[in-house]
């Protein structure tokens, strides 16, 4: 369906679109590792769309560079920062990350399987959630902020270790209804501008929204590095910026509406790299 | 000087008296999706209206839709809504001032949003402050903010 409408849009807008449509480059990491930032759709989206998409491939050609290099790549001053807090014993117990986890390497493909359901607390889980638990349960150090420094730090630390593995969260069984939450949320028009996620990263990406090219609204490069805030962001800071740009009410990082949206959002990359830290505009 | 005050004493009067006999926008007549009554019952202002459709703190307009003519004075147009160029043409003044202030009522599922509407929102905000909105909830434009982007439109001719 997706697909006829875009031929004929194409057919009538050929210059517009040629400018504004997803680039034709492939991203290969340092050089060595391919990047998947473009792919079949997963199944449960087969009926709306025929490929997901990497924002990747929606930025301009410096940022594309900036992210294929990690000499390049301010996010990963970032990732060194949160390597060194890993080796670092916190809370009452005197552990660390690594006195259970070992390297960080040990955690490669772990970031791509996030949001995920956790047996135990009968809940769907963020990395950043299940970061938390380990620091108030096994070291009995205070839980990290939402999306604050030290947290959006390790988890763009996790994320690096997974580079170029594809997103693969599960939405059956347990996380289904998670699941489902986040999808409701993804199609309702929220805010005195009505909008929904859909509306714009659904129908609409591929076209110019006043100056910025609208894309999938992936978040497989998260946490993402932002040209223009020059930190990273987490996936939760960014819905609430888009939701309160369509003048709605907010949700908060870490709250479970976010919790469900991230994991649906996730789902609709499953398949493709794990890009984080990426580089956005 | 004496220019000023003129000005300044006939815009206070025109807006006050606009005010007074605004549609509200629970009264709004929709009629297949346009409204033949002026909002604000004072003529439109064109040239207001073409910086309320170039302006980012306004209608925003050009956010979703691009005017050839506009480009010059405000650069950067969107492509999700229809080109209004010729828009005067196309539609009459009771179809564009309905479309302007509510496009869901001709277009059912219209991702345009609905400029001159208090109720029926999910979770609105107060502007853009991601807080909830209170009883202070006004539409997106005023009524003469639609009759003058509607006079705009109007003279959008190919």
């Amino acid at each position: 369906m997706k697909y006829v409408t875009g031929a004929a849009l194409a057919s009538l807008l050929t210059t517009s679109l040629a400018f504004a449509d997803p680039v034709d480059d492939t991203l290969i990491l340092n050089e060595e590792t391919d990047m998947i930032t473009r792919t079949a759709a997963p199944a449960h989206l087969s009926d709306t769309l025929d490929e997901v998409m990497s924002g990747w491939l929606f930025r301009g050609t410096e940022t594309r560079a900036m992210q294929a290099d990690d000499f390049d790549n301010p996010g990963m001053i970032f990732v060194e920062q949160a390597q060194d807090s890993w080796m670092i014993a916190e809370g009452t117990e005197g552990k660390s990350c690594s006195s259970c986890h070992n390297d960080m390497d040990s955690m490669a493909g772990v970031k791509a399987t996030y949001p995920k359901w956790n047996e135990e607390a009968g809940e769907v889980r963020t990395l950043q959630m299940q970061m938390n638990n380990c620091r108030t349960e096994r070291m009995g150090a205070e839980a990290w902020g939402y999306d604050k420094t030290p947290a959006i730090n390790m988890e763009a630390a996790l994320s690096a270790v997974s580079r170029g593995l594809p997103v693969n969260v599960a939405i059956d069984g347990p996380a289904q209804s998670a699941w489902e939450l986040g999808k409701e949320l993804y199609y309702t028009r929220t805010g005195q501008l009505e909008l929904s996620c859909a509306n714009c990263h659904e129908d609409s990406y591929g076209m110019m929204i006043r100056a910025d090219h609208l894309s999938q609204g992936q978040i497989n490069g998260f946490p993402v590095y932002r040209l223009k805030n020059t930190k990273l962001n987490g996936v939760h800071s960014r819905f609430k910026g888009c939701v309160r740009d369509t003048r709605a009410e907010t949700y908060k990082p870490g709250s479970a509406e976010f919790v469900a949206l991230e994991l649906y959002v996730a789902s609709r990359g499953n398949g493709l790299s794990v890009e984080g830290p990426s580089i956005r505009n | 000087m004496r220019n000023f005050v003129i000005t300044v004493a006939v815009t206070g009067a025109l807006a006050s008296s606009a005010f007074a006999e605004d549609v509200l926008p629970t009264d709004v007549r929709y009629e297949d999706g346009a409204v033949s009554v002026s909002l604000s019952g004072v003529a439109g202002d064109a040239a207001n209206g073409r910086k309320i459709v170039g302006d980012k703190k306004q209608g925003n307009c050009v956010a979703c839709h691009s005017v050839t003519e506009l480009k010059e004075t405000v650069p950067f147009h969107g492509e999700i809504g229809p080109m209004l160029d010729g828009a005067g043409d196309r539609w009459s003044e009771g179809e564009l001032r309905g479309i302007v202030a509510n496009a869901k009522i001709m277009f059912d599922e219209s991702m345009m949003p609905s400029f001159y509407k208090t109720e029926g929102y999910i979770r609105p905000g107060n502007a853009y402050t991601g807080k909830a909105a209170d009883e202070t909830l006004t539409t997106l434009l005023t009524a003469q903010q639609i009759e003058d982007v509607v006079a705009y439109l109007t003279t959008l001719k190919e």
